[in-house]
This record gives structure tokens, sequence and C-alpha cells, in this order.
């Protein structure tokens, strides 16, 4: 495939771009044809100001600065982005696999006639197509995958981290402005943006974190964490199937969906390490994982691990804890 | 309120360690466990749980061999009205677009007023189904729901967005909703439940009986195609400390010591 023109979506928070639009203009490069463009659109109200920042990196910034872009809805980012896409063809358009993203790209992939492929840790061209990595089964295994063009061509997510994100290119960028129309979605309309329920501690301040998963079995189990927290003084977290069956509250949830953490010591118990997880994980912790499979991904990220029963070892941690701080 | 679930039948492999078979496009067989997507049990129960509040009925349907009838069978029990099975030969290779497409085929000529998908499977991981069949019906939709409330024809749909916020929408009804698990707490299906849904017929469509052109869904039509399976590199990975567990709890309390934490 020659990739002539390779589009970026850049993901705003209402202040910042996300750090996720170098890492695609990185993915961008990698694959553009030499004297191809790189374009990035941006849609949000007071984007422009952020884009300018990564302007080296592209050969345009395409924006959508409107008031009415003001909450960063999926289906009003589709509705403005579409026919843009739509007339100007790209071969290629990347996005950050993201929970924004995945809100209205599956259907724009359809709407665009595009082929769509997810969560890729890696994309490259091959002969026709689009040969990318992404992860199958839960993360436990990685799949290649070749991606034939739909009648429109490609659209690919790219894991936020997955990818490094490129040094200035010191590309002559330059920012064109575009005009909102009509910014509204098929049967859809935004009521407010609201905060996760059941706020009692903002784990998002804390030094010391124990993390709990699915591998705690019972809440009853808890209790143990509690200690263990106690000997360490140390804020309890955890992943998201402790939320789901509600044994802790989603204040304390770690990960894309809930928050971000920046601690000093994290020690995961019983948690496999997904990347919803671990994406919540900021500023290179001190990691330890305790875990009873050997193939939890939680190890290859992790400083320190050991495999084993949590409920063997972290009474005893507890123990020599409370023997060497007593 | 008529309400259509889509589910699907995949491995449960949270504790389980995985093996390539020697295709290397599929996992060794022998030890796996198959159940309903986890995603898709609160979708069942969601719609379970819509019906009863504003009455109507709950179909679920599957994209699957015979094998896949267990996680219809399961669906039943938990209190679904009906089941459908969606399946040909040429089935076997659907990616999530194809997938779309046959549910869409199957969809499009029944009376709906919400469909509920599992945001994701947990096999492949994709989560496109919903969003792509919203497109294809050209009906609103909303993925991620965390709460979802139907009032006059509109659903208000709470969704999972970035940052650890959840977003409030307002879908018109007809909609797709695809949802996040944690929704609500899906009910106990008990062996006696199972045993009482043994013997309902359960039809099934194949691509003629659902107007599928042969060409729409063939190998040329797939657009994601599987090419090989592996373990991913470990890369650093953690230094496990081995030995005793009381030994490895020393040495963690040491570690721990050194980077401050004790």
């Amino acid at each position: 495939v020659i990739m002539n023109k390779v589009f970026v979506l850049l993901e705003y928070n209402g202040s910042a771009l996300d750090e996720s639009g170098l890492e695609l203009a990185a993915v961008a490069a990698s694959i553009v044809n030499g004297d191809g463009k790189i374009v990035a659109l941006a849609a949000g109200a007071g984007i422009e100001a952020a884009a300018e920042a990564y302007i080296s990196w592209f050969d345009e910034i395409h924006v959508w600065d409107d008031e009415r872009l003001g909450i960063p809805d999926g289906e009003i980012t589709a509705s403005v982005l579409t026919p843009f896409i739509e007339e100007e063809a790209p071969d290629l358009l990347l996005a950050a696999h993201t929970n924004n993203a995945m809100d209205f790209i599956p259907g724009m992939s359809v709407r665009l006639d595009r082929s769509l492929v997810t969560d890729c840790l890696s994309v490259a061209t091959s002969g026709d197509a689009l040969t990318v990595v992404r992860p199958v089964y839960g993360g436990k295994v990685n799949a290649r995958m070749t991606v034939a063009p739909g009648a429109g061509g490609w659209i690919a997510t790219v894991r936020p981290g997955a990818v490094q994100a490129s040094d200035d290119p010191g590309r002559a960028g330059t920012i064109v402005r575009d005009t909102v129309g009509q910014a509204v979605p098929l049967g859809r309309r935004v009521v407010r943006t609201v905060a996760a329920e059941g706020v009692d501690v903002d784990i998002s301040q804390a030094d010391k974190l124990i993390a709990v998963g699915r591998g705690i079995e019972d809440a009853e189990n808890l209790e143990m964490i509690k200690s263990l927290a106690e000997a360490l003084g140390a804020e309890i977290a955890c992943s998201r199937p402790v939320v789901d069956k509600q044994w802790l509250p989603k204040s304390r949830q770690v990960g894309t969906s809930g928050k971000s953490v920046r601690p000093s010591i994290y020690i995961a118990i019983g948690i496999s390490g997904s990347f919803q997880h671990m994406g919540g994980i900021k500023g290179d912790p001190f990691l330890v994982a305790i875990n009873k499979d050997p193939r939890a991904p939680i190890f290859a990220q992790a400083d320190v691990g050991i495999v084993g029963d949590l409920f063997d070892v972290v009474p005893e941690l507890i123990d020599k804890i409370s023997a060497a701080s007593g | 309120m008529e309400i259509i679930v889509c589910v699907k039948r995949v491995p449960e492999l949270t504790d389980l360690e995985v093996a390539i078979d020697a295709s290397g496009k599929s996992l060794k067989n022998d030890d796996l466990v198959f159940a309903l997507n986890e995603w898709d049990r609160f979708a069942v129960e969601e719609a379970l749980r819509l019906k009863e509040e504003h009455s109507g009925s709950v179909t679920v349907i599957t994209i699957g061999d015979e094998e896949s009838e267990d996680v219809l069978r399961r669906s039943l029990a938990m209190g679904a009205d009906d089941a459908v099975r969606l399946w040909d030969p040429s089935f076997s290779a659907a990616d999530g677009y194809l997938a779309a497409r046959i549910l869409h085929a199957a969809i499009s000529k029944r009376p709906f007023d919400l469909i509920l998908v599992g945001s994701v499977s947990s096999d492949t991981g994709a989560g496109v189904v919903g969003g792509m069949l919203a497109a294809m019906l050209d009906v609103p939709q909303t993925a991620l729901a965390t709460a979802i409330d139907v009032i006059d024809g509109t659903a208000s749909v709470q969704h999972e967005v970035e940052g650890g916020l959840e977003r409030l929408v307002e879908l018109d009804l007809p909609a797709v909703v695809s949802v996040q698990t944690g929704i609500n707490e899906p009910r106990y299906v008990s062996i006696r439940g199972i045993r009482k849904v043994s013997g309902v017929e359960i039809p099934v469509l194949d691509g003629a009986a659902l107007e599928l052109e042969p060409e729409a869904i063939s190998d040329s039509a797939r657009r994601v195609t599987l090419e090989e399976l592996f373990v991913p590199p470990v890369g650093d990975g953690a230094e496990i400390l081995e030995g005793p567990t009381e030994d490895v709890v020393a040495e963690l309390v040491q570690r721990l010591k050194a980077a401050g934490g004790v």
C-alpha cells in the first residue's frame, strides 16, 4: 500500500490534548509514503491553542474550535468529522483506543465504509493490507492480523502507551480552521457529565497503594487486606472486577475507567494486570505483584513478583511488616 | 418493550494458562471451559430488569454452531423469552464487521425498541459490534453503559468516558446500547433452571434464511483476518522472588524497605 494521506484524530480533555496524539503521529510517520501528508484532526471548544503545541508533528492540523463542542461527546465529534473525512478520503485514520473513541469509531467506520481494527499495539503495511498486532483473550495472547481495506480505506485505534511518541520531527505544520455545521448526532443528546459515585477516599493522592483484584475471591477477604494496609500505612485500591462485585466503591478503582494514581509504592494482589488497569498507574512506582498465575500480564510490568497463593503470602507479609515497623 | 440481546460463547481464561495449537491460529481446546461472555451476562440481566419494569419481551441472539446453544439456554434460564441461533458454515470466520452484518440481517426483520450487547467480548476484545450494528440499523447508540433507564420512548444512559468520569445521554428509541460490566448483579442460574429450559426448541437461521448474499459473508467480504497467535514477549518483567513463602516475603519486605515503603 502507498499511504499518501494519513489522518490522526487528537483527543482533547477540555484543556489539553492527550499525549496519545504524539504516539499516533509516530505511527503515522512510520507508515506514510515519503512525500505523503500527516494530517491531524482536532475538535473541541478552545482546542486551537492546545493544537499549536503539536504543530511540528503534523503537516496540517485541522481544528474545529466551537463552543458547541465544549463537551467531548463522541457522537457529536463524529457528526462534525465524518463528512470531512469522507471528503478528504485519507488512506488511513488513526485514533487512540479510548472509551471516548470506542463510543463513536465503530459506527463511523460503517458510515464511511472503512475497515476498522481496534486496540492495536503496532500498525504496519504489507502488500495491499494493513498488518497489526493486537491483544486477544484478555491480553494472554497477541494476534497478528491483516486488515483488507474497506471501500473507503482503513481506521485503526492504537492502545495508548503501546507506541513510543516521537521526538519533535520538525514538520512544517499549519493550522487550518474549519467551521462546524450542524453538530447534531442521530437521536442522542448529552445531559451532563458526572463523577463516579461513592467517593470516600482520594486514592489519586496516596503515596502507597495496595490494590486488590478478582483473586481476592470474596469481600470477607478484604479484612486481611485492610490489616496489610494498616501495617504499611497504605490506602486500598482495586481493579474493576472488585467494583463490579460491589466489594469496594468505584472511587477506589484504578484504571482507564477509574482513577489515575501516582504512588511511590504499588502492591497489586490478585490482579492480572489488564491494560485498562495498568493505564491508571502513572509515574513509575515500585510495583509489586502477587498472583498465583505465573503468566499473569502484571508480571511483565512489575518490579518484583511473587508467584503464589495470596492467602499464604499476605498473612506472612502482615506479620513481617508489623515486626519490621514495630 | 421489545428487547434484543446479542450474546456470545467464549472461553473463560481468568485463571488458566493458555496454549496455542498447531495451526497457530487458535487456542488448544482440551482444557478450555466455555461460557457466556461476561459483558453479555450483564446485558441479559439488564434486559430482564428493564422487562420487569416495563413489560414486553427479551430475545437473545447468538452467532455460533450447536455448541453455542448453551449460552442461549443459560439466558433462557435467566428469564429471556426467546432465543435464536444464527449459523451457517460460512459464518465461522466472521470478523466483528461480518458479525454485525449477520446480526443486522436477523434484527432488521424484527420489531425492537432496544438492542443490548456486551461492550466487548473477552476473546477478540474488539468492542465493535454494538456501534457497527447501530450504524447499519441507522439508530442511535452508546458504548460502555453503566446505567439505563427508559422513560416515554427515551433511554437515559450513563456511560463511561475518560478520566473516571461518566456521561449521561438520552437516546431516542429504538437504539443500541453496549453494556459495561458492573451495571447490575446478574442473577444466579440454578442447574434446575437450566434443566427446565433444556427442551425449548431454539430456531436456527442460516445465511439463506437471513437473505444474506453468499458474497456478503464470504472470506473476501471479511476485513480483519487472523494470521497468527503468539505469546507476547515478556520484556524485562518482574524479578520473581522464589523459595518458601517465609523467605520470599522476608525478601519482599527488604525490597519495600529499600523503596521507602516500610
